[in-house]
């Protein structure tokens, strides 16, 4: 199996139902982008390393998540409209485990 | 009023090498930046970490590009409007452009170069009701003189690089800092960490963590702050400051640029690559990752060479009846507008006898 089924819902409240390749490396941040489901330069501004928090979603089913890194605790921590299930989509990788995963971008910085 | 031949919007690297290109044709450069240093994404974003596809450069840090990008156009003694964001553009009769920035500053020019990059870069504000009014009035975003804060009671508020960077500055300089994080650990260089550890066992800095601003009190300037901590309102404290500045880092916004009637698609400037990047105003063209045309990569060797070919179109636009022609700087040499003069030794000569 080499693509995953992800259901995003974009800033404007739509949900997309998206496939997402899990041989090419790529993390959640990046689907959103190659889907264009939020305007350039607003999300994935550092590239995704953790130190920008463009890419904040919320998640939403209870897939097994990989923990959060030190950095990924840290942008967080000073990141707006955190909640409980705030994730940095850079800092999620795509596998086979995340099928069905579904997700809802935060909104964009003040 | 500043005048120049190419004003250059945004002092990233793209723009930054376009003053090299634009003094090689001696046509002379001023830049405007929105962040009060000189180096885009590469100085603000991620100036500690490598780059790996600089030509010539296996790897090279961000800060080392944007410093040795300095050096290189130092010849050319390029002016620079620094921490100033470009507002409104204005088009007079004799085809010159006024830019004004939000400041007020004036700048005249034959031909302008947006090099924007994702946008200037603006300061992410944190969520404090009354914050607004205190702007300009005790509350600051970034520090551009240190010294306005000589004997002053400041709190910075932030767990990054910069606000455990000034911090330490500042220690020096105002009567009392203070700093406040939502968290006990910090997000900056370990050597920085470290510091504030020991200026705050020395009483130089007065730490709170994790707790965060929630309110500011004052008549015209800012008097005090109320800082919550451990989320409880309870135990909320209220300290006088004269300043406060929140450094919760920064993010791009296209910001007025989108209103200056150039044709604009996701969120990037169209301009003509088979040709010169200029847009859709003849004189105003658009370099590196703010441009937009079929096939564009957001790389800084884009941006180099977007830089290249615009200097060479500009000087046809400033010189309509001059032509140029491209000589190599081994040939040429670089020559400086400070006097300076660069290039290869000449070959000697000697009799054979
Ligand atoms: C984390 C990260 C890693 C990267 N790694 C690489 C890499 O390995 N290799 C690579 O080639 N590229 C890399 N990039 C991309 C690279 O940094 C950009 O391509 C490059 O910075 C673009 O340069 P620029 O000069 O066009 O724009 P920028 O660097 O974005 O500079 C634009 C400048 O314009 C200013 N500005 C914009 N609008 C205004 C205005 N209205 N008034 C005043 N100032 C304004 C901004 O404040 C900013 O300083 C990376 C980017 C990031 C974020
Ligand atoms: S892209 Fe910047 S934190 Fe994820």
């Amino acid at each position: 199996m080499s693509d995953i089924k992800i259901k995003i819902t974009d800033r404007e409240g739509v949900l997309h139902e998206v496939d997402a390749p899990t041989d090419m490396n790529m993390n959640l941040m990046e689907v959103v982008r190659s889907y264009e489901l939020a305007p350039e330069g607003t999300i994935g501004i550092c590239g995704g390393m953790a130190m920008c928090a463009s890419c904040q979603c919320y998640v939403q089913s209870d897939h097994e998540l990989p923990e959060k890194s030190d950095d990924e605790e840290a942008m967080l921590s000073e990141a707006f409209f955190v909640k409980e299930n705030s994730r940095l989509g850079c800092q999620i990788h795509i596998t086979e485990e995340l099928d069905g995963l579904e997700i809802e971008l935060a909104p964009e910085e003040p | 009023m500043i005048k120049t031949d190419i004003l250059i919007i945004g002092a990233g690297p793209t723009g930054l090498f376009a003053v090299f290109e634009a003094g090689l044709l001696q046509l002379r450069c001023h830049l405007i930046d929105a962040l009060p240093q000189p180096g885009g994404q590469c100085a603000e974003i991620y100036p500690k970490k490598p780059i790996y596809d600089i030509p010539g450069f296996p790897e090279i840090l961000a800060g080392e590009l944007v410093d040795n990008l300095m050096e290189q156009i130092k010849p050319f003694q390029p002016g620079f409007t620094l921490g100033e964001r470009a507002e409104t553009v204005e088009k007079l009769e004799d085809g010159t452009f006024i830019v004004t920035t939000n400041k007020g500053t004036e700048h005249q020019a034959p031909v302008v170069a947006i090099a924007g990059g994702l946008g200037s870069f603006e300061p992410r504000k944190p969520m404090i009701p009354n914050l607004k009014q205190f702007e300009d009035k005790g509350v600051a975003y970034m520090i551009k003189e240190p010294e306005m804060y000589r004997n002053k009671r400041v709190l910075i508020a932030g767990g990054g690089d910069s606000a455990l960077d000034w911090a330490i500055f500042l220690a020096d300089v105002a009567s009392e800092v203070t700093l406040v994080h939502r968290r006990n650990e910090f997000r900056g260089a370990l050597d920085s960490v470290e510091k504030v550890q020991e200026l705050k066992n020395l009483g130089k800095v007065n730490l709170i963590t994790p707790a965060e601003v929630v309110g500011l009190e004052g008549n015209k300037y800012l008097e005090a702050v109320t800082v919550r901590k451990n989320s409880k309102a309870s135990e909320d404290l209220r300290i006088e400051v004269d300043a406060f500045i929140p450094l919760f880092g920064l993010s791009p916004k296209l910001g007025p640029i989108a209103d200056w009637g150039l044709e604009i698609e996701k969120n990037a400037i169209k301009v003509d690559n088979s040709l010169d990047y200029q847009t859709n105003i003849p004189g105003i063209y658009a370099i590196g990752d703010v441009n937009t045309y079929p096939g564009k990569l957001k790389l800084i060797l884009c941006g180099f060479h977007e830089a290249t070919l615009m200097c060479q179109s500009a000087y046809q636009r400033i010189h309509p009846d001059k032509k140029y022609v491209m000589k190599y700087t081994t040939v040429g040499g670089v020559t400086g507008f400070d006097g300076s003069k660069k290039e290869a030794p000449k070959a000697v000569v000697k009799a054979i006898d």
